[in-house]
Formats: structure tokens, C-alpha cells, sequence
């Protein structure tokens, strides 16, 4: 029997559940690969913990071709949600896998809307699950083949002709698994994830024979597992990465922890102050039965050799302050700024991170520039002779200021490498000062004579300390 | 000499109060402006380490705070060491930091975004102890909040700097509530030092000293950050007294 299809050979006429003589039959010369479900689990496991390495601690493969991932709080690390599936769909694209992924609720909705919804990304708002999954066929419910047909028998069609139905009738015509479904998609009916592990966990687990619930009891099992698991990466010879800690519940739920560290670490101090600033944001509920922390990403530790002068003043190390805020706020909001070779203000630095190397590397002090930069530039009426005398006076948000002194123009040219717009496009920047003692930065689009090279119009672009 | 008597009892007093207030700390290092008349009305000579000090934009163009961000990038640049830098919103130039002296590899932005997360980033800042100086940009700064961040900055001998910034009208009246803060700059721009020839001079700032513990209020005109952060004396002004209004107590409009 034909197990899967790809696109072409769907395209030939081909589909799932078809014998193999009847295909074939269709087309001449058809590849057929043995299927190997062991090898096809082994693989869906391996993407479970890809999924949980890159997105989230709680991650696990949803047979036959899923993957949940619990992405709570995660989100804001990759850029929001959408940001975030795109980037992971881009990714899988990139491997050769044909993706869909959604955002929903709950497992049973996630699961319906990424395999069923028009669209390949679909997310939905916090509870408006009901409303996203109502137009769904029956199948995207996870039921039994046979149950579906059934259903269809009887004139069901989509999953809203389910929910406007009284539920005694269902549950005694068609069974408990029925409602169940229904239940755990539309979250009425919790439904753990079990997460995945990678094959060769560096992890400690702790039990606990009365479920712990206060943030003192956590933070003292947390200091507790650190240890261990500090003790487990020497002798290893590995620092972590990244730490995921994950706290099973009473109800079956699971939550989790994960920090993030940019140099591989194995102090237990450091470790454990980092696990203990996020005690807040578990929900213990009824209590926390066992906690597991395991290092998902770990590195070659090496150790280095403290210089130990008296007199040498070595600068101080602000890791651990930079993991502490990465964890708290997300990689991207905290970085440097790196200079970058352009001429063109707004393009003048790239953000890096925080602990990246130090090249040294300053802007041309030569040329003033503002301390504080309008992004995007505002449009100011002027009045200035052209082409290279700066504004006599010029009115901005509404208050009209007269020029006592100016510099420039320091001309600008468009990076015609970058953009096709930019080809002739010339800005002409002056320093100007107006009657009480404001300094501004404003600048022509265009060198005054030639309309090629912009629309003439002045500009506001920062303001001078 | 028959004012030295009270003033050295004065100074002795000063000294048993501080001590008292400390509660045997470390004594706390300053940071000289490198301006005589400016370091002689700050209490130690200079801008306490390990101390909150508030700056505020004044005057015209106060609501953007360029001078007052300068001011700032000019303290942290002297202070040595890194800087962590808080923003609320990304409208901070870089060059002009390292202009003012402060390269860019020492200086760590961090976007809070809401004003919690960059009060809760600064002081984790200033507690760490192993940065220069800590600059966070905000709109308000309530006592209890002021409180902590001097308490934080305690620990350590982390300069710290809070930039008050405002966006409407009615946040304004914000930057006049009273708080724990060691001394309150307020930093308006005046007109650059006129040149012979056309164009705009060495930008002129007037500096005041609004409200500081255990020393008067004072109002400077100077010149502004040059490229290592130095403040400098108009050369105009050099050698008579500098301008002083003792009574000027207002908020920026």
C-alpha cells in the first residue's frame, strides 16, 4: 500500500492508501522506497529535539509527522510568534522539509489548525480557539478513521456541527474518544506534553515524595540540582550553554525554565542565580512532583588561568550581569554598537552582542554628530537659498525658528550598491544653531539644482547636544 | 584667619553626619569635573561614586535631553570602565557618545522598553560593582524607586545616572517630585561660542546644580563635552567669577 506521496507523484494522480500494483499501474517506472516506520520515528525524534534545542524546553514529536513544542514564553527569545514560525519553517525549508506550523491554545487546536488551516502559518489569539478550529473538517480532530467516517455518515461535516450539538447524545452513540478530542482541543481537557530528550542527556532529576509548591522549597531543590549537575559537565569537561529546567506537576502538567548563558559555564553559583531569578514566573499549581535540569547545550570548557597581580588592575568581568539581563529581557535587547563603514547616518552602526569582541574600531570624530537621531527624518518647512546656503529659518512640529549660525553641507551620497533608489540620491546635511542656542541636524534631500538626486525637500534628522 | 573656625566646624560636623548615615562603609571615591569652581561646591570635590544623580534637560529642547544625554556620556566616559546604558527608546546616537569620549566598545545597551524593566536593569547594574557607570533613561522616578537605586549604587562604587526624560505635557510636572537621588543637574543649551568666521563654535551648556546634599545650589556656564568628556570654563569667563543665582529652583518647561 502506498503509505506517502510526494508532490510530483501526487501530481501524476497518486495519494496515500492506494495499492501499489494500482500506482504502478498509473505511472510507469514509479520509485518506490520501502517504508521503515522505526527509521521515520527515529527521525521525527531527532526534529523533537532540534525543535526543543532551538524554540523551547518542552518539545515533543506528535506521530506521525508532528512536532508540539510548548512555546510559552519562548516567543519573545525569536521575535515574537510570527517572526518566530517563519524563521522555523525558513529553517526546516532550508533542511528539505515541506512545513506547516500554528499557534493555538491548546495541543489538540495547534495540531488542527497547522495541518488543516489555509494558510502555512496560522496564529491564534488566546481564546479565540473555539472561533479558529469551528470550520476545521472532523479528521483534524484526531479521531479514529472509522469514527470519522461514521460521523460523516450522519451529516457532520466540519468540527462547529460537533460543538452545536448536545454532547450526552455523542458521547453515548460514538464513545468517550469523541468528546475527549473535542475536549482537548478546545482546551477544556488538560493534555500534558511529555518533552523529548536528546540522546545523551546531561541532565539530573530530582523527586520528591510531598509536591513542593513555595518559591523557597524551589529555589532550595533548584540549588540542590545545580551541584550535581555542575559536577556531571567536569567531568565531562564541558560548561553549559544553556539550562533547561523543567518542574513536573502534580496534574501532569509540565513547565519550564530556560536560561541562556554566552560563555560556557559551569560555576553552580552563577548557575543557580540565574535559575532562581525565573522561580517567579513557574505556576506551581497543586504542587511540583519532580524537577529535571538538564544542560541542552553545552560547550569545551576552558579553563583559564587567573592572573593573580596585586598590582595589575584587571578589568572586571560583567558576564554574569549580561546573562542576567539576556535571560530577563531576550538576546536582542542587549548589545552593543558596532561601527560600520558608511556615510549614511541611520546605517552608520550594527547592534552586536554585548561580549563580542573588542576590534577597537570608533566613528570619524571629525564630523559632528547628533546625540540624538529622529528615526525616521521629519520634514521641516524652510526657507533657504539654493543650492549650497544653509536655512535662514525653518518651522518644525509647528514652532517657527530662525538661524543664527550653520555649517555644512556635508554632502552625502546614496549607496547605489545597496539600493537601486539610491542611485543618485544626494543629501546635504547642515549644522545649524537657531536663536536660543538650539542646535539641530537637518539635511536636503537632494544637491539643490538637479531633481535626479532627491525630492528637494528638507529634513530633520537629529538634534545636537 | 576668623573664618576658619566655624567652617572647619562645619566641615567636622558634615563629616560625623556622613559617617553616620554610611554606617561605616567604605569612605566613597569622587569624580572631579576637573572644574575648580564646580568641584569646590560639590561636597569631596567632585561627583560621588557609588551615589544616584539625577540629570535633566532644561530650557529650550529639554524634552529631547541632547545636552543632558551628553552631560551624561561626558561623566560615564570619565569614570572608566564599562557603561550600561538603559533605553526606553532607541533614539540614542552613538557617535556622539564616542565624541563625547565614550567608545563604543564600552558602552552595553539595554532596551527595557517599560520603565519597571529599565529601573529593575539599572539597579541590577549598579549592584553588580564591576561597571563604571550606570546611565538609565526614564520618565519617572518615585522615591521608593530613587530609594533603591541609591541602595544599589551603595554596594558598590558604580556611578549612577538617571537621565529623566519626558514625552507629554503632563509628565513634566514628574521631574519636580522629590527623591533619593544625591545631586540634580540640570542641563539647558545655550548659544555655541561665537567664531570669526561663519559657522556654529564649541557648544555652550548652562549647568545647574539644582538640588544636592550637603551643598548649596550653584549654576555654571560652560563649555561642552570634548572628545575625552571634559567640561571646560568659556575662555571668556576664565578669569572672573562664575555666574551664580543661588535662588533659581525651576523645573524644566
Amino acid at each position: 500500500m502506498v503509505l506517502a506521496v510526494d508532490a510530483t507523484a501526487a501530481a501524476a494522480g497518486l495519494h496515500a492508501g492506494m495499492p501499489v500494483a494500482q500506482a504502478r499501474a498509473l505511472v510507469p517506472g514509479l520509485l518506490i522506497e520501502k517504508a521503515d516506520p522505526a527509521a521515520d520515528a527515529a527521525a521525527l525524534d531527532r526534529l523533537a529535539v532540534w525543535a526543543m534545542r532551538h524554540y523551547a524546553p518542552i518539545a515533543a514529536a506528535d506521530p506521525p509527522a508532528g512536532v508540539i513544542i510548548d512555546t510559552t514564553g519562548a516567543d519573545h527569545l525569536h521575535g515574537g510568534e510570527t517572526a518566530m514560525l517563519v524563521g522555523m519553517l525558513a529553517r526546516l525549508g532550508a533542511a528539505g522539509l515541506a512545513a506547516r506550523a500554528a499557534i493555538a491554545d491548546s495541543w489538540g487546536a495547534a495540531h488542527a489548525l497547522a495541518r488543516y488551516a489555509a494558510r502555512p502559518i496560522t496564529i491564534t489569539p488566546p481564546g479565540a480557539t473555539a472561533e479558529a478550529i469551528a470550520p476545521l473538517p472532523l479528521a483534524a480532530l484526531r479521531l479514529s478513521p472509522a469514527l470519522v467516517a461514521g460521523l460523516q455518515t450522519l451529516g457532520f461535516v466540519c468540527i462547529a456541527d460537533l460543538m452545536a450539538q448536545p454532547r450526552a447524545p455523542l458521547a453515548r452513540r460514538f464513545g468517550p474518544e469523541l468528546l475527549c478530542r473535542l475536549d482537548q482541543a478546545l482546551g477544556r481537557l488538560a493534555e500534558p506534553i511529555s518533552p523529548a530528550y536528546p540522546p545523551d542527556p546531561i541532565a539530573v532529576h530530582r523527586h520528591f515524595p510531598e509536591p513542593i509548591a513555595t518559591p523557597e522549597a524551589i529555589a532550595a531543590a533548584i540549588a540542590a540540582l545545580v551541584r550535581p549537575l555542575c559536577a556531571l559537565l567536569e567531568a565531562k569537561g564541558l560548561g553549559a550553554c544553556r539550562l533547561d529546567l523543567i518542574c513536573h506537576r502534580v496534574d501532569r502538567a509540565a513547565q519550564a525554565i530556560r536560561i541562556g548563558v554566552t560563555r560556557p559555564l559551569r560555576d553552580a553559583k552563577r548557575l543557580t542565580r540565574l535559575l532562581s531569578d525565573a522561580i517567579e514566573t513557574i505556576d506551581p499549581g497543586f504542587g511540583i512532583e519532580r524537577l529535571s535540569l538538564a544542560a541542552t547545550c553545552a560547550e569545551i570548557f576552558e579553563a583559564k588561568q587567573h592572573v593573580s597581580a596585586l598590582i595589575e588592575n584587571t578589568a572586571p568581568d560583567v558576564s554574569d550581569l549580561i546573562d542576567r539581563l539576556v535571560n530577563r529581557l531576550g538576546e536582542d535587547r542587549v548589545y552593543r554598537a558596532e561601527p560600520v563603514a558608511t556615510d549614511v547616518p541611520e546605517r552608520c552602526l550594527r547592534r552586536i552582542p554585548p561580549l563580542a569582541p573588542e576590534t577597537g574600531a570608533t566613528w570619524p570624530a571629525a564630523w559632528p554628530r547628533p546625540a540624538r537621531l529622529l528615526t525616521p527624518p521629519e520634514r521641516v518647512e524652510t526657507l533657504a537659498l539654493l543650492p549650497d546656503h544653509p536655512p535662514v529659518s525653518f518651522t518644525w512640529r509647528g514652532v517657527r525658528r530662525r538661524v543664527a549660525c550653520a555649517d555644512g553641507p556635508e554632502r552625502v551620497f546614496g549607496e547605489w550598491w545597496k539600493r537601486d533608489a539610491e542611485l543618485a540620491a544626494v543629501r546635504d546635511y547642515f549644522r545649524i544653531e537657531d536663536e536660543a542656542g538650539e542646535r539641530f541636524w537637518i539635511f536636503r534631500a537632494g544637491d539643490g539644482e538637479n531633481a535626479a538626486t532627491g525630492s528637494q525637500n528638507w529634513f530633520l534628522h537629529g538634534i545636537f547636544a | 584667619m576668623p573664618a576658619v573656625r566655624p567652617l572647619s566646624i562645619i566641615e567636622s560636623l558634615r563629616a560625623r553626619i556622613e559617617s553616620i548615615e554610611r554606617r561605616g562603609r567604605h569612605a566613597r571615591s569622587v569624580l572631579a569635573f576637573g572644574i575648580a569652581a564646580m568641584d569646590a561646591r560639590l561636597p569631596g570635590g567632585g561627583l560621588a561614586r557609588g551615589a544616584v544623580h539625577e540629570i535633566v534637560g532644561g530650557g529650550p529642547g529639554a524634552a529631547d535631553g541632547a545636552a543632558a544625554a551628553l552631560f551624561a556620556a561626558g561623566i560615564a566616559a570619565r569614570a572608566g570602565g564599562k557603561v550600561l546604558w538603559c533605553l526606553t527608546r532607541p533614539d540614542l546616537f552613538a557617535p556622539a557618545l564616542a565624541q563625547a569620549g565614550l567608545s563604543p566598545e564600552r558602552v552595553i545597551y539595554v532596551q527595557g522598553g517599560e520603565e519597571k524593566t529599565v529601573l529593575a536593569c539599572a539597579e541590577e547594574g549598579l549592584r553588580h560593582g564591576g561597571l563604571g557607570a550606570v546611565v538609565a533613561e526614564i520618565t519617572r522616578l518615585p522615591m521608593t524607586a530613587s530609594r533603591r537605586l541609591q541602595l544599589a549604587a551603595e554596594e558598590s562604587t558604580t556611578l549612577g545616572l538617571v537621565l529623566r526624560r519626558w514625552w507629554r505635557r503632563d509628565e513634566v510636572a514628574e521631574c519636580g517630585q522629590p527623591n533619593a537621588a544625591e545631586t540634580r543637574w540640570q542641563i539647558s543649551v545655550l548659544s555655541s561660542a561665537p567664531l570669526p568666521v561663519p559657522g556654529v563654535g564649541r557648544p555652550r551648556w548652562r549647568v545647574a546644580l539644582t538640588r544636592a546634599r550637603a551643598a548649596e545650589q550653584a549654576d555654571f556656564e560652560l563649555e561642552a563635552c570634548d572628545d575625552a568628556g571634559r567640561l571646560a570654563v568659556p575662555a571668556a569667563l576664565g578669569d572672573r567669577p562664575v555666574a551664580q543665582t543661588g535662588g533659581r529652583r525651576s523645573t524644566a518647561a
